[in-house]
């Protein structure tokens, strides 16, 4: 019986990104659905009724919700083909902690630059830049935050890159200027056609924020 | 092979007492070095140096820090009396609940705890939204995890004891018989378990302990808005 893959999505969303690039990473095919998050589907409500939000993927009529509770999903379904998480539970719950740390913060601090001005935005800044510094630390020398191969926590965090035009733009700041080892991690997982085919264009990504924050009132 | 297991935790961690649970659950001998999160030893900072937090397993000298990511390594490690479905669609949803018990569930319930007049009323409207995901979860189970504890019991748990601290103190039902009959029944169930009943910290240091910080939360609230 063939698999049916449903992704509701939105193309801006880091974690729908996140979702596509597992896909492409075990190279299944899916029917992509746009959604209108300011007029919400039937079917989102429908399949996602406690948080209404996206990414949700839907296997064969069965919906999951949360990025990184769908990678895993789909790691564990698609087990065969190029597993992101390592098969050691020390080494699975060492990636698994990084990704919540990612979770827990890059994306508050990122939504923060673009959002705020003056000190709580220069605030944010230091943080973000702390942040990936710390990040770089845990990379290493290591091609990839999964060793040599690309694996959980590169799929948690390379969507946030399409972002980072945004966030220096509208921050005035120069991501690579101090973490240039993450960039060219960065640059690293966009040669992987799973990533570079899921990523939304970085300057497509500036507009939508640009546009987000016309609507804040930031501008 | 020797296995030597740790666990540093504080007295009253919620966090730490799904790793106790889990433990115990599974019947694994381990070592509890208690923290005293107010003077945080050189170990904890070593073994957990990005969030400085407990709870924190070391296993063999290895340190696993997050709760959520300790039980996960707990399940996968010792494979008895399994806490995750064997399932992936299963697994998904049970990771689902988790992750709604902490993000939203907790703080919902924590508002409730530290808000006052219309504040609060607005805050157990929400709580209640939340909770009554939880009570559809539940239907025709005893435990989320079916007919034994899994791990949305063991994540969830800490509700059937903070709820009723947090409704002493305040004097306010936020999980009604009534209104809630099969959350009010689980949390009573899981309470009396065997292994999560004999594990609970003293309550009337809890009261104690929350007392304390609804004081503070109080005072610090009435601070920021004394310009009002």
């Amino acid at each position: 019986m063939a698999d049916e893959i449903i992704l509701l999505d939105f193309l801006p969303s880091i974690f729908g990104m996140r979702v596509r690039v597992a896909l492409a990473e075990k190279g299944l095919e899916y029917e992509y659905r746009e959604q209108d998050l300011w007029n919400k589907s039937p079917l989102l409500h429908e399949m996602n009724p406690v948080h209404k939000k996206i990414p949700v993927l839907i296997h064969n009529g069965k919906p999951i919700c949360e990025s990184t509770i769908i990678v895993q999903y789909i790691d564990d379904v698609w087990k065969d083909k190029s597993p992101l998480l390592p098969a050691d539970p020390y080494e699975r719950a060492h990636a698994r902690f990084w990704a919540d740390c990612i979770d827990k913060k890059l994306y508050d601090l990122g939504k923060k630059i673009t959002l705020t001005k003056g000190e709580e935005q220069d605030t944010s800044k230091r943080e973000f830049l702390e942040f990936l510094k710390l990040l770089e630390g845990e990379l290493g020398d290591k091609p990839f935050f999964g060793g040599e191969n690309f694996g959980f926590v590169d799929v948690s965090l390379v969507a946030f890159s399409s972002r980072f035009y945004a966030y220096e733009s509208f921050g005035n700041f120069s991501i690579e200027a101090e973490c240039p080892k993450l960039i060219a991690w960065t640059k690293r997982c966009m040669e992987r056609e799973s990533v570079s085919s899921s990523l939304l264009d970085p300057q497509k990504v500036h507009d939508f924020v640009a546009g987000m924050r016309k609507r804040y009132g930031v501008e | 092979m020797g296995e030597e297991v740790k666990l540093f935790r504080s007295w009253s961690s919620p966090f730490a007492l799904r790793i106790v649970w889990a433990l115990k659950i599974k019947g694994i001998e381990y070592e509890t070095v208690f923290e005293d999160l107010s003077n945080k030893s050189p170990l904890l900072l070593q073994y957990n140096p990005v969030h400085k937090k407990v709870p924190i397993l070391v296993h063999n000298g290895r340190p696993i820090a997050e709760s959520f990511v300790i039980l996960e390594y707990i399940d996968e490690t010792w494979k008895q009396v399994p806490l995750l479905p064997e399932d992936p669609y299963e697994r998904a949803k049970a990771r689902f609940w988790a992750k709604f018990g902490d993000d939203k569930v907790l703080t919902s319930v924590w508002n409730v705890f530290i808000k006052q007049g219309k504040e609060q009323e607005e805050a157990l409207v929400a709580a209640m939204e939340n909770l009554k995901f939880l009570e559809e979860e539940i239907k025709g189970k005893k435990f989320f995890g079916g007919e034994r504890i899994g791990y949305v019991d063991l994540v969830l748990g800490l509700l059937a004891n903070l709820i009723s601290i947090c409704e002493e103190i305040i004097g306010l039902k936020i999980v009604d018989e009534e209104k809630l009959p099969l959350l009010y029944s689980w949390m009573q169930d899981f309470a009396e378990a065997p292994i999560i009943r004999d594990n609970w910290p003293p309550r009337d240091k809890m009261i104690v302990k929350f007392q304390a910080l609804l004081d503070a939360a109080i005072a610090s609230s009435s601070s920021s808005s004394s310009s009002k």
